[in-house]
């Protein structure tokens, strides 16, 4: 590869925030310095208790390289886990301005021991504010929140509210209830009063559901669209239970779970909220009026249609001013800035999708 | 108390499980690129059921410093085999193969498993014998992964877990249940769920006891659901073995499922007998854990079972069920433990009784402690 070449391609682009960076453990000792003993020992002993039968992995075994793009291994840990790689690799040569982690493993959102999971919670929150943000300033937290316990929820929030390396707070939309249930009301409370949008990452851990509503999948290409399913039926809990009736400033971001559904879903909500809305009295406006102010979305992986200009169509749809991109970076499905949208896009467009929009949303 | 006598068959015993790229020779060329080109050769294939480090896992002593709970081939032989003075021993490999829901991978890998296990532990240790891990929730690929594996006559039962995606009885299952019918292989129902579902009615438990103790509830469901489905009409031959499962649950499992039947048999016309004789022709239970303290309570629960045919002795090695060699309940009497240890395992399971060494033979090198 012709590295002068690249370097002068960088230099040339727009800066971008990238909006699903994910870091990752060199190993679970990483966590040791945040947390109590009690919790080493519990993690050593026990592990992860989850809602899957294998422990330790994922029991969808990924593609190539353990899901990994398999040029970003560090010498010595797994992808994601080296920051000086991760600055070379990415954030220097795709001109990252700003980059959002979204640690997913060992996250305290997926443990069924809920003290577990507050105290592994609080450690990768620790953990992300002292071996990242601290250390590379074009990086920013979401907060990991144990979201079965609510009011752990709040607390972690809370302490983190006045931090500005914490820009978001991350759930699992592999909740143990649809999240639009009552019983995380406090945790959206909590955002509202901290000024921090709630980001969804697609999770490979459940809830204690099946990945579909008949049932479990066969194969990881079943198990990846699934997540559509899953981002949808948490768009539709959100809307249907009256939760931005009640919490007007709440804003959501659904990250790696696609958008161009998102039309389809809403024109959908329209019609049958029509005839059936005196079920739910809560939800007093057409549902797409709640998803058009209340969420965002982040682009990877980018739709690809057989003609371009459907999913710049699309994107019209859901709007310009809500689409957020990312990279997924050390992930295998990762969208190249430069490669990623086959759609022509306007400067304006791009300046928007690329960066303004995160950094409004997030006030970066 | 430890065993009185020589000669014993341990009928629940869990050999380490090997590390994923040692089972790469057993796979076919495009799993063995899809495993090293996807990293699944590094991964462990450890059940949520039983994490390495868990103090169920495997005994303080029992936990070996190479090779995972259990240890190497050295460490079974001393621990397992000739500190019970067991002549034979049944391996029951609880490996997560059978948790992947992609179901070509998951035939691929249990035939891995049985070939690995034929291989490293059944060609090295003439006292080992072996179940059969088969993928169930295809039942059409579990079905030919026991034919092709049960010519090896050293595999003598089917080995599946007891929570998985549906109730065993269901007539899905049925082909698999005509293989080992056939073959002559009880079906061995182990503790240890795949987690498709939550492992209680009520959801998921947030602590790893929890779901242990729920693995009794579970088997209780199974053998309700095998009862009620006409399994043994359908297959007269077919033997159920529950390991790992406890038995002091099960009076009360015979007294309940007794009374609902007379209340409730035109539901279930092909029940020609109680559950409670079904059960005892047809079942058979593995003693550890034994979930009593010894003394007079679990000797008069042994004879509320009402049949002294149904129990199998296991150590359960390496898993934490007892300390020493207290392996058995005090108090019964030397006929009642030979049953236990010797006659019904050779009952339930007809391949032990094959070959010059096994059989007959055994009864005379019982030698008294």
């Amino acid at each position: 590869m012709n590295v002068t070449v690249r370097q002068r391609a960088a230099a040339q682009r727009l800066a971008i925030v990238d909006c699903d960076i994910h870091p990752a453990l060199r190993a679970p000792s990483d966590l040791h310095p945040f947390l109590p003993e009690r919790w080493r020992e519990h993690m050593k002993t026990f592990g992860e208790h989850v809602r899957h039968g294998l422990t330790g992995q994922l029991p969808y075994p990924r593609m190539m390289a353990a899901g990994m793009r398999a040029d970003a291994f560090p010498e010595q840990g797994p992808p994601g886990s080296d920051l000086d790689l991760m600055r070379r690799q990415h954030l220097d040569q795709n001109g990252v301005e700003i980059g959002m982690l979204m640690p997913l493993s060992r996250a305290g959102m997926e443990e069924r021991n809920l003290d577990f999971a507050a105290a592994l919670a609080h450690a990768v929150n620790e953990w992300q504010r002292h071996a990242w943000v601290k250390q590379e300033p074009r990086l920013r937290a979401g907060i990991v929140v144990p979201q079965e316990d609510a009011a752990f929820a709040v607390q972690e929030i809370e302490e983190r509210a006045g931090d500005p390396a914490f820009v978001q707070i991350l759930l699992s939309p592999r909740s143990s209830d649809p999240l639009g249930h009552r019983r995380y009301w406090p945790i959206y409370a909590a955002a509202e009063r901290a000024r921090r949008p709630i980001g969804l990452h697609v999770q490979g851990y459940s809830g204690g559901h099946a990945s579909t509503g008949s049932g479990w999948p066969t194969y990881y290409l079943q198990e990846h669209y699934a997540m559509c399913g899953n981002m949808q039926s948490t768009v539709v809990s959100l809307v249907f239970e009256g939760v931005f009736e009640r919490f007007p400033g709440l804003k959501i971001v659904l990250i790696e779970g696609g958008f161009a559904w998102v039309p389809a879903l809403c024109w959908r909500m329209d019609k049958h909220w029509q005839h059936m809305r005196a079920e739910t009295p809560l939800v007093k406006r057409p549902p797409s009026e709640y998803v058009r102010e209340h969420f965002w979305f982040t682009t990877q992986p980018i739709e690809e249609p057989e003609n371009p200009r459907d999913l710049a169509e699309i994107m019209q749809w859901v709007g310009f001013d809500r689409l957020m991109f990312s990279t997924d970076y050390p992930h295998w499905d990762f969208d190249d800035p430069q490669r990623a949208f086959k759609a022509q896009l306007s400067e304006a467009q791009r300046a928007a999708v690329f960066r303004d929009n995160a950094k409004a949303l997030y006030a970066l | 108390m430890r065993v009185p006598f020589q000669g014993a068959i341990d009928c629940d015993l869990h050999p380490a499980l090997p590390p994923t790229a040692a089972l790469l020779p057993y796979l076919d060329p495009y799993w063995r690129d899809q495993f090293a080109n996807r990293h699944i050769d590094r991964m462990s294939f450890n059940l949520t059921s039983y994490p390495p480090n868990s103090p169920l896992s495997a005994r303080p002593d029992w936990r070996g410093t190479s090779g995972g709970p259990g240890g190497d081939l050295d460490l079974l032989r001393r621990e397992a085999l000739d500190r019970f003075g067991t002549r034979l021993a049944i391996c029951n490999p609880l490996h997560g193969a059978i948790a992947l829901f992609n179901e070509d991978m998951a035939a691929a890998l249990c035939a891995a498993v049985n070939d690995w296990v034929a291989r490293e532990l059944l060609d090295r240790e003439p006292r080992l014998r072996a179940s059969i891990v088969v993928p169930m929730h295809d039942p059409l690929a579990a079905v030919a992964e026991i034919e092709r594996v049960a010519q090896d006559r050293r595999f003598v039962q089917v080995l599946v877990l007891v929570m998985g995606d549906l109730m065993l009885g269901r007539r899905v299952h049925w082909p698999v249940y005509a293989a080992a019918e056939k073959l002559g292989l009880p079906i061995g129902i182990h503790a240890g769920s795949t987690y498709q579902r939550a492992p209680t009615p009520s959801g998921w438990p947030a602590h790893r006891v929890e779901d242990y103790i729920a693995q009794s509830a579970a088997f209780e469901n199974q053998l309700v659901s095998f009862v009620s489905e006409g399994v043994f009409q359908k297959f007269p031959g077919l033997k159920l073995v529950l390991i790992e499962s406890g038995f002091t649950w099960l009076p009360p499992l015979l007294w309940r499922t007794g009374k609902l039947w007379r209340g409730v048999r035109p539901e279930v016309p092909w029940l020609d007998r109680s559950p409670a004789e079904i059960i005892r022709d047809h079942v058979r239970l593995t003693l550890q854990p034994i979930d009593a303290p010894d003394g007079e309570m679990l000797l008069r629960t042994l004879d509320h079972i009402g049949s002294d045919r149904m129990l199998l002795f296991s150590t359960d090695f390496p898993h934490w069920q007892f300390d020493g060699d207290d392996v058995l309940p005090a108090g019964l009497p030397d006929e009642t433990l030979r049953r236990i240890m010797i006659d019904n395992p050779l009952e339930t399971y007809r391949r032990l009784r094959e070959g010059g060494e096994i059989g007959d033979n055994a009864h005379r090198k019982e030698t008294v402690r």
